[in-house]
């Protein structure tokens, strides 16, 4: 193995250099101070590397890949990362109980982003689940995190048994792919593959597991429980990141490996998508509670995701790359506020939100921008992911399904509405105090202001994606 | 030549927001949106040049760029005389409607920030020529109606400003699936456009017309207050404050009828041939259900929320009887509405500041307390009712003279019915001008009322001379709209 192939894994090998460094850190100092502003100092780094060094080739006999367009996905993965390391600061640095535990934090966050990177990059089954398992085990620990608190405890548990279980049934379908094919290599499935009656059963069980971690419609039932009961930022994490990870891969299977199953996936995802739109938003409607307001927000917003992929064509392909880089920027976006206002004043409920502009207008303003960018209003990014997906779908005739969505689109506008209503319109006599939030903070939601605003405007931006996707 | 019409509003938003008092920001606005005036005009003047040296293009002064190459998306502007007429006109109505604001204290940068943001919305909507732009500007224009309406309203404005904007877009979700079944049908392959020269040029199979025809003439529809989804509509204007009520009547309605006209009459023909009869019958229902709906209603501003109603109903029935004449007819009444109702709305305002009240019946003798605002609102008036002279008689005699041209009998009596209107019309305002303006002072409280300040007058004279300068001299006007619908007319009557 020459350094040019070791290096086509240079974003994990960072990764999990940071993720020891920070333990190491942790163990030497009793300044848990310091630590912070070196692990941010060198995920930066990694992230602009990211974006520098472009890597394509095989390694370990197709086992591990890296195409430009599986790099930008880990681009994507790391800058959301890197919005929610910035968010949480203050959570972690000013709360006495999180204090200590800084590098546990920080160290199992960027574990489980190595395996998110491991999975996209996987060349078999193997790799894929390994790096499924590396990504979503971790995280457990994470929601469990306040473990005084028992709905965080609760959302722990909740966590790992779903996420077992979906892993499961995914193994149960991988070792049904094996024994019909004989192999577990993409490359040789990519051939091998056809519609047989066990086969077709493969998928399905695939799938599912899949769509666990995407939380689409009927497998999101454990969505809205673990995202209340995890700290912001870990519930930010799942709905963005690790909801991106889990699209990535599936775009990948999905074209690569089950691309002769088209007609079948095609008609199921149209199902799931239609569910998983209309659900999310009637729930989404009566929520109180803003963190699980955003939840269900982010089911809803899954249910789009689905419409890039009919056809299978590489430009729907892009789409969804462009709209999870939107989404990512808008809910991050939506949640930093959140973030910043829970761990100052501990309120969570919409109607604490009355009367926030009047008291802090720059948060007010993030998240007017991050909700109508999820509520798909222009000049905001959301309009054009949106609109392209929509484009996407309608290019196949898949008209009904564009009608759904679209009436779903304008529900959701109403809820993203009232938010804003509370905040602008809503009268208040005690509305939050002025909340003066951290460097870390103010960064992090700078980083998703100009994601939000600039990668609609600027087209080029989704061609780049799109000369990358062409190869997939 | 056009995009100084987006870049002159973008940059008075970025002087706004680094203004420090009330004062500041408004001279500011102002400043802006009188550049914005003049700049309209000379753009209209340049478009009269040209023309007048025998230019006959289709569009003139027409920009591209190219935006999201996958999608074959290019930014592209141009102008015609219809659009050119109407650009005057939100320039006109932005600028009275700034100056109609003065008096605003509260959250004032907010407030001329939205504002502006809506008008670039509209310049951005009228000038488009490509779809993708073009529904991005409608969509930039109605939403910052929900924050206008919903913090600086009054009444029940926050149930208003949902409405409305839950309304206007879930309108604009139907339009869009018809502007992306227009995409996906316009080609095959990487060939697809939004263009709309382009799109003119194909000729759609039927089915797909009449697939596509009801969602986009329903999706600017509901903009223009198409019966009877309408709804939004009075609600919306009587919460909004004065300059909303002013620029949402005076003219994001009339983007629903430039929508109406440019993208499902000009690129559908065939569909609108076939299908127009349904919207024949609705629009002359909305034309004399808006006006006996406002001859019920007590409030000053419901009263012009249905009045405007029926007028706009006029419009898209002019549209759909899509003929030369009533064609002309329809945007000539536009640009008449959009005047007369900002000037209606704006003394509505005015009024409403002196008297603390909209209620009719709680009024009286205004002409002899405020006798400046008193003649303008009797000015308006006349022009509502189609009094020769003034722009609303030009408007209304095109359209009917253009209607009476169909000699069957479906054509004939939704004509008459909807030329019962008229009457109607003059039964409401003439009611309103009787109870309002003269009569005995009601109130003892009236008589220390002030005249019209500086910025009031100012914006009833400019919207007066407009109004009256076209019913006096319509040719020009006419002419230039005449020339600029010809490929229109092509379009319909080639089938």
């Amino acid at each position: 193995m020459t350094i040019d192939q070791f290096l086509l894994m240079k974003n994990e090998i960072l990764l999990i250099a940071i993720a020891v460094i920070v333990l190491i850190i942790d163990l030497m100092t009793d300044n848990k101070k310091i630590l912070f502003p070196v692990m941010i100092i060198l995920f930066i780094f990694t992230t602009v590397i990211g974006f520098i060094y472009q890597t394509d080739g095989e390694l370990f006999g197709g086992m591990y890949r890296s195409t430009p367009l599986i790099n930008m996905m880990k681009n994507i993965l790391n800058t959301g990362v890197l919005i929610i390391l910035l968010q949480s600061a203050g959570w972690l640095i000013n709360k006495a109980e999180n204090h200590e535990n800084i590098g546990g934090f920080c160290f199992i966050l960027i574990s489980s982003l190595a395996g998110m990177c491991f999975m996209i990059s996987s060349g078999d089954f193997l790799m894929f689940y390994l790096g499924l398992e590396l990504a979503t085990i971790p995280i457990a620990a994470l929601v469990a995190y306040e473990k005084m608190k028992f709905l965080s405890a609760e959302a722990g548990t909740k966590f790992i048994l779903s996420a077992v279980l979906s892993s499961g049934i995914l193994l149960y379908g991988i070792s049904i792919l094996y024994g019909t094919n004989g192999s577990i290599l993409f490359k040789d499935l990519n051939n091998s593959v056809e519609i047989t009656n066990l086969q077709a059963l493969a998928f399905i069980f695939i799938l599912s597991g899949i769509a666990f971690k995407i939380s689409l419609v009927p497998f999101h039932l454990w969505t809205a429980d673990v995202y209340e009961g995890a700290p912001v930022n870990i519930t930010s994490f799942l709905s963005s990141i690790s909801k991106a990870a889990s699209v990535f891969i599936l775009l990948i299977l999905l074209f690569t490996v089950f691309i002769n199953f088209s007609e079948i996936w095609n008609e199921l995802l149209v199902y799931l998508s239609i569910l998983t739109m209309t659900i999310g938003n009637l729930f989404a409607i009566r929520q109180q509670n803003l963190k699980r307001f955003l939840a269900f927000s982010s089911i809803a917003q899954a249910g789009f995701i689905p419409l890039g992929f009919i056809g299978g064509t590489s430009l729907g392909a892009s789409t969804v790359l462009y709209f999870l880089l939107i989404y990512v920027f808008s809910n991050l976006g939506a949640f930093g506020v959140v973030s910043v206002v829970t761990s100052a004043t501990g309120k969570e409920s919409m109607n604490d939100y009355n009367g926030f502009y009047k008291t802090n207008r720059g948060l007010s303003i993030v998240m007017m921008l991050s909700l109508f960018s999820l509520a798909g209003i222009p000049p905001v990014a959301g309009f054009f992911s949106k609109f392209f997906l929509f484009t996407i779908a309608a290019k196949q005739g898949y008209y009904f399904l564009l009608f759904i969505a679209v009436i779903n689109a304008t529900i959701s506008l109403y809820y993203y509405l009232l938010v804003v209503k509370a905040m602008f319109i809503n009268e208040n006599e005690q509305p939050i105090e002025k909340i003066t939030s951290d460097v870390y903070a103010k960064l992090g939601l700078a980083i998703c202001v100009l994601g939000i605003v600039f990668t609609g405007l600027f087209g080029i931006i989704f061609d780049y994606i799109n000369t990358l996707s062409k190869g997939i | 030549m056009l995009i100084p019409l987006l870049i002159i509003p973008t940059i008075t938003i970025f002087l706004i927001l680094v203004c420090r008092s009330h004062k500041q920001v408004k001279v500011v606005s102002a400043a802006g949106m009188a550049l914005q005036l003049i700049y309209s005009i000379y753009v209209l003047i340049e478009y009269l040049n040209l023309r007048s040296l025998g230019n006959i293009e289709e569009m003139l002064f027409v920009q591209s760029y190219q935006w999201f190459e996958s999608f074959n998306i290019y930014f592209t502007v141009g102008l015609d005389g219809i659009s050119a007429s109407l650009a005057v006109l939100t320039a006109i109505v932005t600028f009275s409607g700034v100056l109609a604001t003065w008096g605003l204290e509260y959250r004032v940068k907010e407030f001329f920030i939205s504002l502006i943001v809506l008008s670039t919305g509209v310049y951005g909507f009228f000038i488009s020529l490509d779809l993708f732009t073009m529904f991005m500007f409608y969509e930039l224009a109605v939403i910052p109606m929900y924050l206008l309406i919903g913090i600086w309203g009054s009444g029940k404005k926050e149930y208003s400003a949902m409405k409305l904007t839950l309304m206007l877009m879930g309108a604009s979700a139907v339009l869009l699936v018809g502007i992306i079944g227009l995409y996906a049908n316009s080609g095959s392959g990487d060939n697809l456009t939004y263009n709309i020269l382009e799109l003119a040029k194909l000729n759609l199979p039927l089915d797909v017309q009449k697939f596509l025809f009801p969602l986009i003439f329903v999706g600017f529809g509901v903009l223009g207050a198409l019966f009877p989804l309408h709804t939004w509509s009075p609600d919306g204007h009587s919460s909004a404050p004065t300059a909303v009520s002013m620029l949402h009547a005076g003219v994001l309605m009339k983007m629903g009828g430039y929508g109406c006209l440019r993208v499902a009459m000009y690129l559908l023909p065939e569909a609108a041939n076939e299908l127009g009869w349904i919207f024949i019958v609705l629009t002359t229902i909305s034309v004399v259900y808006g006006a006996f709906g406002a001859i019920v209603q007590k409030d000053l501003k419901y009263i012009n929320a249905y009045s405007s109603v029926s007028h706009c109903g006029l419009v898209l029935f002019a549209i759909l009887m899509s003929n030369k004449i009533s064609l002309n007819g329809s945007v000539i009444q536009m640009i008449s509405h959009g005047l007369m109702t900002a000037l209606f709305f704006a003394l509505i305002g005015m009024i409403y500041e002196r008297t603390h009240t909209r209620d009719i019946n709680l009024m009286g003798g205004l002409m002899k307390t405020i006798p400046f605002l008193s003649v303008s609102y009797m000015i308006a008036g006349f022009a509502s009712l189609g009094l020769p002279g003034l722009s609303g008689f030009v408007a209304e005699m095109t359209i009917f003279v253009g209607a009476f041209q169909y000699s069957d009998t479906f054509h004939r009596t939704a004509t008459i019915i909807a030329c019962a209107s008229i009457v109607i019309t003059a039964v409401y305002i003439l009611r309103v001008v009787g109870k309002l303006l003269l009569g005995p002072v009601e109130n003892k409280d009236y008589l220390t009322f002030r005249d019209a300040f500086w910025n009031e007058r100012a914006v009833a004279v400019i919207l007066i001379i407009a109004i009256a300068g076209i019913g006096i001299a319509p040719l020009w006007l006419s002419d230039m709209i005449t020339n600029s619908l010809n490929p229109i007319i092509l379009k319909l009557r080639s089938f």
